[in-house]
């Protein structure tokens, strides 16, 4: 497979001329794929193709979590395959799911209480304080820290501490506690937002005009306009000059602000 | 020498009269002890098996992060975080084995081998604030009530652990220190039942029964403690005895913070009559203490 | 009714794995009953741990996981401050626990528990007690 020369479609990737080739261990079996690959690409270099296990490839969706080690060392180490760079002789599963426990709630009518956080998800007080979660969390989040931040009733801490973690499971699949993680932390952030976090006033009054149909005029007189009408406005538009220093520069016109 | 404060859980939610009374009390008295600014749940029991090392990890590392910030002590306030922080750090003061298995399965904190020491609010009042300094500071002595000290379990036991030898007084010396009666009771070490509340609740009521009949029979007008889950199964369960008609009354609980915040003259928004039961605020209202908003609950 | 002791009887083994997860040694016990008397649960138990320490003797491993005590037990150590032979019995009643919980059995269930009691009680009572009582 080595000496083959690939040209890649679709996903796969195209190999840049004279590209050397490594070896990597996915599911316990020997493939050689071009180094500086991601393990995603690596794996569909290799002829998988993913069902589950992938989504947004830019690092933020948390489909592709992906367990892996390197030869003669103990250490597990997580990463996302669409983010993280193949190195020799790696050893690597994905686990796109984990069979965590998601309470069911209803967000209209539940409070902001660390209780009622609880009451969904009593096995939070079965943490050890291991801390294997952060180890395992690929966004660097301290998963241990926005445990202890729930447990101590402090909703607004854990959902700023948690807000970095995109879902992937990886905590909860190295809980000594069985704890499912990051299902407790998205209710607190879920109730955060919902209830606690203040609301933008500027972004309330806007809300307010729109409603009050100060903006129905001028959408009306768009609707109106030919495609060569807009594409003039468009084009004649008053732009904010780059590198503007803060509060230093308003539009002629100011009607609609 | 740097003093922290190690909270734990139940102090910023259920228990925030024992955390609010306590820090309002050595503000008046002029201790400074600054709160762990990092810190997880301490387990609240030791690990009992001799090859459970897992367990031992939670309360080691606040431990740890209380050695970072250059404490010397770490006072905690909830009996049970003493006793498992208490007991953890002599587990790494004095296993050699068992602290490297620790401290390498721990290698994203500092190596720990029991530099800091855990003390217990009550012997600090003791031994670093004095009880000639606290009396000297009672502004509202509280002459006239007859209180029962309540140990508990995680106070006196095991005895590595314990705050002072069997049959020591440090409770009832507060207690006087504050102007109050101290009462001997028998059953001032006797388990509450601790967690058996999840498992054989019912039997939790039998022995909180016995407890308070041994402070009541004492002459106790109220308890004193420092354990969360005492509390909640003294007050809790003695509801229950009211139920099923085994007691006439139910006997007043307070933790010891909250009769040191009002001995030292401040309000009830530092001793938080809002947080007790029914029977604890008529008591003080019966001694003419403010109650502030104090809500009657059940 | 007759139990049989002998040394067909006797799991040895057993005896090895208990004295290994307490750290105790369980021969030492000469049947006084203080710990019985020292605990506060012990009215409301049908066998009191004297009764536990025999039948740990005479390693009886099948009798031992029909025994309610070391659930009753809640680790106040009046056992353990009070035993004359020096036993922590504490930590027997612990490895006692572990025999079950290390098989990945619960002895309640925090999902099952009343909504109402986990938002009333505090937390160390829930932390306390999935330790001893979950796996």
């Amino acid at each position: 497979m080595s000496a083959r020369k690939q040209v890649a479609t679709g996903d796969r990737a195209i190999l840049p001329e004279g590209a050397k080739t490594i070896p990597i261990f996915v599911m316990g079996k020997r493939y050689e794929v071009p180094e500086t690959l991601t393990i995603m690409k690596a794996m569909e270099y290799a002829g998988f193709k993913f069902l589950r296990g992938a989504g947004c490839r830019g690092g933020i969706c948390g489909a592709c979590p992906t367990v892996y080690r390197g030869e003669g060392d103990y250490k597990l180490y997580f990463g996302l395959a669409c983010q993280t760079v193949v190195e020799p002789n790696m050893f690597l599963a994905q686990i796109p799911f984990y069979p965590a426990n998601r309470a069911q709630y209803d967000i209209e009518t539940i409070e902001p209480l660390a209780d009622a956080v609880h009451a969904l998800y009593p096995e939070i007080f079965r943490c050890v304080a291991c801390n294997n979660c952060s180890k395992a969390c690929p966004m660097k989040v301290e998963v241990l820290d926005y445990i202890s931040a729930i447990k101590q009733g402090d909703l607004a801490r854990a959902a700023k501490l948690s807000f970095d973690c995109i879902q992937c499971g990886m905590c909860a699949g190295r809980c000594m506690g069985e704890l499912p993680q990051y299902h407790i932390a998205q209710l607190v952030r879920r109730l955060y937002g919902k209830y606690m976090q203040p609301g933008a006033a500027h972004l309330k009054k806007r809300v307010a005009e729109i409603e009050s149909g100060k903006y129905d005029a001028l959408l009306a007189g768009l609707q109106k306009m030919s495609h060569a009408e807009l594409e003039k406005i468009y084009k004649e538009r008053e732009r904010e000059p780059d590198m503007v220093g803060l509060g230093t520069w308003m539009p002629k016109d100011v009607s609609h602000l | 020498m740097k003093v922290s404060y190690y909270p734990g859980c139940t102090l910023k939610t259920k228990a925030k009269h024992l955390e609010d009374s306590a820090l309002a009390s050595l503000t008046a008295l002029g201790v400074q002890v600054g709160e762990l600014p990092r810190w997880n749940c301490c387990g609240a029991v030791h690990s009992l098996a001799d090859d459970d090392l897992i367990h031992h990890v939670a309360p080691v590392r606040d431990l740890v992060r209380a050695m970072n910030e250059g404490s010397e002590r770490l006072v905690t306030l909830c009996s049970m975080c003493y006793n498992s922080l208490a007991r953890a750090n002599l587990l790494m003061r004095h296993d050699e084995i068992k602290r490297k298995t620790i401290n390498d399965f721990m290698n994203e904190e500092n190596d720990y081998h029991g530099e800091v020491e855990v003390e217990h609010l009550i012997t600090f009042l003791r031994d670093t604030v004095g009880w000639d300094n606290l009396r000297a500071k009672i502004k509202v002595p509280l002459s006239g009530m007859k209180i029962a000290a309540y140990y508990g379990c995680t106070l006196v036991r095991p005895k590595d652990v314990a705050i002072e030898p069997p049959h020591g007084r440090v409770m009832n010396e507060f207690v006087e220190a504050l102007g109050a009666e101290a009462v001997d009771f028998s059953a001032n070490t006797v388990c509450c039942g601790s967690y058996q509340v999840l498992a054989h609740p019912d039997v939790v009521v039998d022995v909180v029964g016995r407890i308070i009949a041994s402070a009541s029979d004492g002459g106790a007008d109220a308890l004193i403690l420092s354990c969360p889950l005492c509390e909640y199964n003294l007050v809790k369960k003695q509801g229950e005895l009211l139920q099923q008609q085994k007691i006439a009354r139910k006997l007043p609980v307070f933790y010891f913070s909250q009769l040191l915040a009002m001995a030292l003259g401040l309000g009830p928004e530092s001793y938080r009559p809002d947080r007790n039961d029914a029977a604890s605020v008529e008591f003080l209202r019966s001694k003419n203490f403010p109650v502030g908003s104090a809500s009657v609950q059940p | 009714m007759a139990i049989e002791i002998s040394d067909k009887t006797i799991n040895h083994e057993f005896i090895e794995k208990i004295n290994q997860l307490s750290g105790q040694d369980i021969r030492l016990c000469f049947q006084c009953g203080t710990c019985g008397g020292a605990c506060p649960m012990s009215e409301n138990m049908q066998t009191l741990p004297r009764r536990i320490m025999r039948m740990l003797q005479f390693g009886m491993a099948h009798r031992i996981a029909d025994v309610e005590t070391g659930w009753e037990c809640a680790s106040c150590h009046s056992c353990t401050v009070s035993c004359p032979r020096g036993i922590d019995v504490a930590r027997v009643m612990e490895a006692v626990r572990l025999l079950v919980l290390r098989k990945n059995i619960n002895r309640i269930e925090p999902s099952r528990l009343p909504d109402g009691a986990v938002r009333e009680m505090p937390q160390v009572a829930l932390v306390s007690g999935f330790r001893k009582l979950t796996s």
